[in-house]
């Protein structure tokens, strides 16, 4: 069980307080009308799949319940960091 | 007869004789023995029958790595366990073991035939042979083929045992208690840091409990261990899995040993994490490749020594050895000193150290060098063996009752690998070390390819003289994988190491080849003429050793397996004999049966209770979430479809909520009670997910709206109380609103009290009656409950349960989330056009309505369908079609999402996705069933009161 270190309780907790939570970085347009179709479609379910460092959202559900980003590596599993939602793509 | 109690020696308590049974024979043993031990002791050879061939097979190991000698324990009803190694069996007073995959009886068994016909048994057979026809293969070929081939029964009773599991931490985890462990928690011991050390056996002590030159250094260092401070040891405890960030699953063995079942709990599960683990796992020895090395009495040397050492039992009364390697020797000198007679040594390698040969000399051991045992005769026990020189020359038979093999030794990487340590090759030991560590590891002793054995050569096979082709050279001795077959797979074209592991099953096994993976590998790489390292390892995974169901699965069983949630009304419930159903994970009362009532008969009464003069039904499991702060308002507009700021205190609106894909995920009736504070509601089952919704954009989306999101599911005890009469019965127990239709129209909220007891009370309904939602806090809920029942007697009052529930809204047409949606629905899929804000600039999936494929042509949507023979109740889920006379496949164009007998219009109602359904209003559709088709009109899902009179009272 991986330990997951969540940026606003400041704490390394196991993974089963933690609920995944999808890519992180993609923001909702502010004005989704000004989207073509094809960029809406990009935007709803085109998603990355890296080998290796991938940026991915996560939620301490059983915890502070905040929703923060980190960097994982899909290869190893390893998280190379967590940091607090807004803050800018590490 | 063979192998016999030495006089003397061993760890055993001789002043405590054991009684036992194998087979229903009765034995006697010691204290401290193993099942293997005793028995070995008693002469016992025949241990079982192999997997495949059912050849006679006896012990082979004296640990873990045992592949033949699988037992099943019986202790009393329910309390079975098949697979268990004999050599891992602790001895107690009445074991009850038995044999396995043999019938009738182990030394006479029918399926021993297959070993005749072992030539026709290749890698590979089954698939090759079963193939046709293919209809034969589920129904004759696999329960015949499983049935011969097989390990013990699955138990077939439930099992009583209970199992328990545990968190722990520690700042140094050591995995065996064998030298190399109890020195490193001797060195740990002391230093403050938190220290587990966990050891299989019943006793620490590992590879030097088989030493007794040891024995004063192990009492002295379990004596310091046990005295030290921070100092745990968990012996009977198998590390069986090494997981991300060090932590380690470990099942401890509580009570098997014991002669009497306990009331305690079987076995328990650790889950450690440790901050640095150290693994002193030890080493296996391996068998050598040769043709009958599977008789019993053919084993390792190692265990032939332990068996003499630790447990006082000598294996046979004349033993040779077959070694390649130095410690074979070693063994064999130390079982001559404690007066086994050794017949002799025969050792592959052209020459060895002139010490060793100078001791074989001195105790009187013939040796035979660079010679290879060739031949073993004896079916149920070895008789003779028959050896000879490499050149070919030379052949002679050698008379023993044993033959011990050594091979060489195989670290045990088995949790270095679970944690992704890689491992680098080493053809000095012909074997895989650990190499770079990939959590914070470190490997010691004889794990790590650090001991003191002396060195040995590789061989893959032994040399021989006869035809490879036609010898029983056993590699993997559970599986019954020969060299020949391993061969055999890579003249078939298998090169990779994993393809020639599943082609031939080696290391496959409950053993996960302990003691054949490596020869397996030696044989492939001779065969390919490749280097081992360059044709792959496979992988090990978890667990280790077989482990329990029962210790995985812990408390979590029966009515612990998921926590049922109840209502503060579920007791009432309960005493007034409700029939239950799961939503989600609550319990909710589906229908309220009177004596004599089916399901049918007790729902058509509620329903008409209900329509006729009020029912009484317990919605406390509605999802409720309280949204509060100055933007409130405006962010339920963005989530919602429709419009929320314009929403007036006191006033309620049915939300539609989407996700951004403009599909509908849920709904539900919300009231505003202030400019800042809002109450929703949700369906039962996805309470947390609109929840996490919720917070997933308010916290990353939206962090600029001032807005507190707090579940209040269990803070209220919510009772519909709907029909014509729940205005009558409510009006006196209220206090502080007028319920008025003028002051208190359908749609709205006041706050209160109710019997004197604060509420939120809703005048909403899911009926289509005039009706009214009671909110109390939840430990007002049964008590409210009663007390409408008793004021309610004069009213005709009915409790009602989800059944009719669903029936009552269903002739309204309103919709439930995930029954008649199932996440491909839009609103206007639904008709719920009317529920989304036209002029609302955006709101959560606003964007999607305009997808080019939510606003094509053809979408299914839903409408009500009314059959052609009113009492024909259609299956919830059959398919429609349009033309009943195309040919099979048919095209459906939709299914049936919900189904019901309307008591209320005496006869059946249905609504269904439909392709095209709004503008087939009229048109009859197809519904194909197994005894006829069934032609329904289709309508509008409105069935009842369309008007809407019988709310706006």
């Amino acid at each position: 069980m991986i330990l997951i270190h969540c940026p606003y309780c400041d704490e390394q907790r196991p993974e089963i307080e933690f609920a995944y939570a999808g890519q992180a970085h993609i923001a909702r347009p502010a004005n989704p009308d000004s989207y073509s179709d094809e960029e809406w479609e990009r935007f709803l379910f085109f998603r990355a799949n890296p080998r290796g460092r991938h940026h991915e959202r996560w939620r301490h559900t059983h915890g502070c319940g905040r929703f923060f980003n980190a960097v994982r590596d899909t290869v190893t599993d390893k998280f190379e960091t967590t940091y607090k939602a807004g803050e800018p793509r590490k | 007869m063979s192998g016999y109690r030495l006089p003397a020696g061993g760890r055993v308590d001789r002043s405590k004789p054991v009684t036992f049974r194998f087979d229903g024979k009765t034995y006697q043993g010691f204290a401290g023995d193993t099942l293997a031990s005793a028995l070995l002791a008693n002469g016992v050879t025949l241990f079982g029958r192999s997997f495949k061939y059912h050849r006679p097979r006896g012990v082979l190991a004296a640990g873990n790595e045992e592949p033949n000698a699988l037992v099943s324990i019986h202790r009393g009803p329910g309390r079975f366990t098949p697979n268990l190694r004999a050599t891992n069996v602790e001895l107690h007073d009445g074991l009850n073991a038995s044999s396995q995959n043999r019938w009738p009886s182990l030394k006479t068994d029918f399926g021993a035939i297959n070993d005749r016909l072992g030539m026709f048994f290749p890698a590979g057979f089954y698939n090759k042979t079963f193939m046709w026809p293919r209809s034969f293969w589920e129904r004759l070929y696999e329960p015949a083929i499983r049935k011969m081939a097989g390990l013990g029964d699955a138990p077939t009773e439930n099992d009583p045992d209970t199992y328990t599991a545990t968190y722990a931490h520690c700042d140094l985890l050591i995995v065996g208690a064998g030298p190399a462990g109890l020195d490193a928690a001797l060195e740990a011991s002391g230093t403050g840091k938190r220290v587990i050390l966990i050891d299989e056996q019943d006793e620490a002590g590992g590879g030097a409990l088989a030493d007794p030159a040891l024995w004063p250094w192990l009492e002295r260092s379990m004596k310091a261990l046990n005295a030290a401070a921070k100092v745990t040891i968990l012996t009977r405890t198998t590390a069986f899995g090494y997981y991300h960030d060090n932590f380690i699953g470990a099942v401890e063995r509580l009570t098997d040993h014991l002669p009497e079942n306990s009331d305690g709990p079987r076995e328990k599960l650790w889950r450690i994490r440790a901050g640095e683990v150290l693994l002193a796992q030890g080493a296996i020895e391996r068998p050598l490749v040769f043709d009958g090395n599977d008789t019993p009495g053919v084993m390792l040397s190692s265990a032939a020594k332990t068996f003499a050492n630790r447990y006082g039992v000598a294996v046979g009364k004349s033993l040779a050895l077959m070694a390649v390697h130095d410690s074979g020797w070693h063994d064999v000198f130390a079982l001559k000193k404690a007066g086994i007679a050794i017949a002799a040594i025969i050792d592959a390698r052209t020459d060895v150290d002139g010490d060793l040969k100078a001791e074989a000399a001195a105790l009187g051991i013939s040796v035979h060098l660079d010679h290879s045992v060739i031949g073993v005769s004896g079916r149920h026990q070895v008789n003779s063996i028959e050896i000879c020189a490499n050149n070919g020359n030379a052949r002679r038979t050698i008379p023993c009752d044993a033959l011990l093999m050594a091979g060489g030794w195989t670290p045990s990487v088995h949790l270095w690998s679970h944690s992704k340590g890689s491992l680098k090759w080493r053809d000095d030991l012909g074997a895989y070390v650990p190499d770079q560590a990939n959590e914070n590891c470190r490997s010691i002793g004889a794990c790590a390819g650090d001991w003191d054995f002396g060195k040995g050569a590789v061989f893959d096979v032994l040399p021989t003289l006869r035809d490879q082709a036609r010898i029983k050279a056993f590699v993997d001795f559970q599986n019954d994988v020969t060299a020949k077959d391993i061969n055999l797979a890579v003249r078939e074209g298998f090169r990779s190491i994993e393809h020639i592991k599943r082609y031939t099953t080696n290391g496959m096994a409950t053993d996960q080849g302990k003691t054949s993976n490596l020869n397996g590998l030696q044989i492939a790489s001779t065969a390919l003429a490749k280097a081992v390292p360059d044709i792959g390892l496979t992988t090990f995974r978890p667990p280790y050793t077989p482990q329990t169901f029962g210790a995985l699965a812990g408390h979590a069983k029966g009515a612990l397996f998921q926590a049922t949630r109840t209502t503060n009304i579920d007791g009432w419930a309960e005493e007034n004999g409700a029939v239950f159903e799961l939503v989600a994970q609550w319990r909710r009362a589906r229908y309220f049966p009177q004596p004599g009532e089916d399901m049918h008969a007790a729902v058509n009464r509620e329903c008409r209770a209900v329509r006729g003069g009020v029912g009484i039904f317990d919605a406390s499991t509605l999802g409720k979430i309280e949204v509060v702060g100055p933007d409130a308002a405006e962010f339920l507009n963005r989530m919602y479809t429709n419009p929320w700021k314009a929403l007036e205190p006191g006033r309620c609106r049915y939300g539609l909520l989407l996700k951004e894909d403009g599909f509908i995920t849920d709904d539900g009736v919300s009231a505003r009670l202030a400019p800042d504070r809002f109450h929703l509601t949700t369906t039962t089952g996805g309470a947390a997910r609109v929840l996490n919704m919720m917070e997933d954009y308010l916290q990353t989306e939206w962090p600029d709206l001032n807005v507190w999101l707090t579940s209040t599911t269990e803070q209220y005890a919510v009772i519909a109380l709907q029909g014509p009469n729940a205005r009558k019965l409510l009006e006196p127990l209220v206090q502080g609103i007028d319920l008025s239709p003028e002051a208190f129209p359908h749609m709205t909220v006041r706050e209160g009290l109710i019997c004197g007891v604060p509420t939120r009370l809703f005048r909403v309904s899911f009926t289509g009656e005039l009706g009214f939602e009671i909110n109390v806090p939840t430990a007002y809920g049964r008590a409210l409950w009663e007390r409408l029942m008793a004021d309610g007697a004069d009213y005709g009052i009915t409790p009602y349960g989800t059944e009719a529930m669903h029936v009552l809204r269903a002739e309204k047409g309103f919709i439930i989330v995930g029954q008649d949606t199932d996440g491909t629905v839009t609103p206007y899929d639904a008709g719920l056009d009317w529920a989304v804000g036209k002029k609302k600039p955006d709101f959560v999936g606003r964007r999607s309505l305009a997808r080019p494929d939510i606003v094509a042509a053809g979408r299914k949507q839903l409408v009500g369908l009314l059959t052609e023979d009113p009492n024909m109740v259609l299956e919830e889920g059959a398919q429609i079609v349009a033309d009943p006379k195309q040919p099979v496949p048919m095209t459906m164009i939709g299914h049936v999402t919900s189904s019901y007998w309307s008591e209320t219009l005496g006869r059946s109602i249905a609504i269904g996705l439909v392709a095209n359904g709004h503008a087939i209003m009229g048109e009859t559709i197809y519904v194909p069933m197994p005894d006829g088709v069934i032609r329904a009109t289709v309508t509008s899902m409105v069935f009842y009161d369309p008007e809407g009179a019988r709310l706006h009272v």
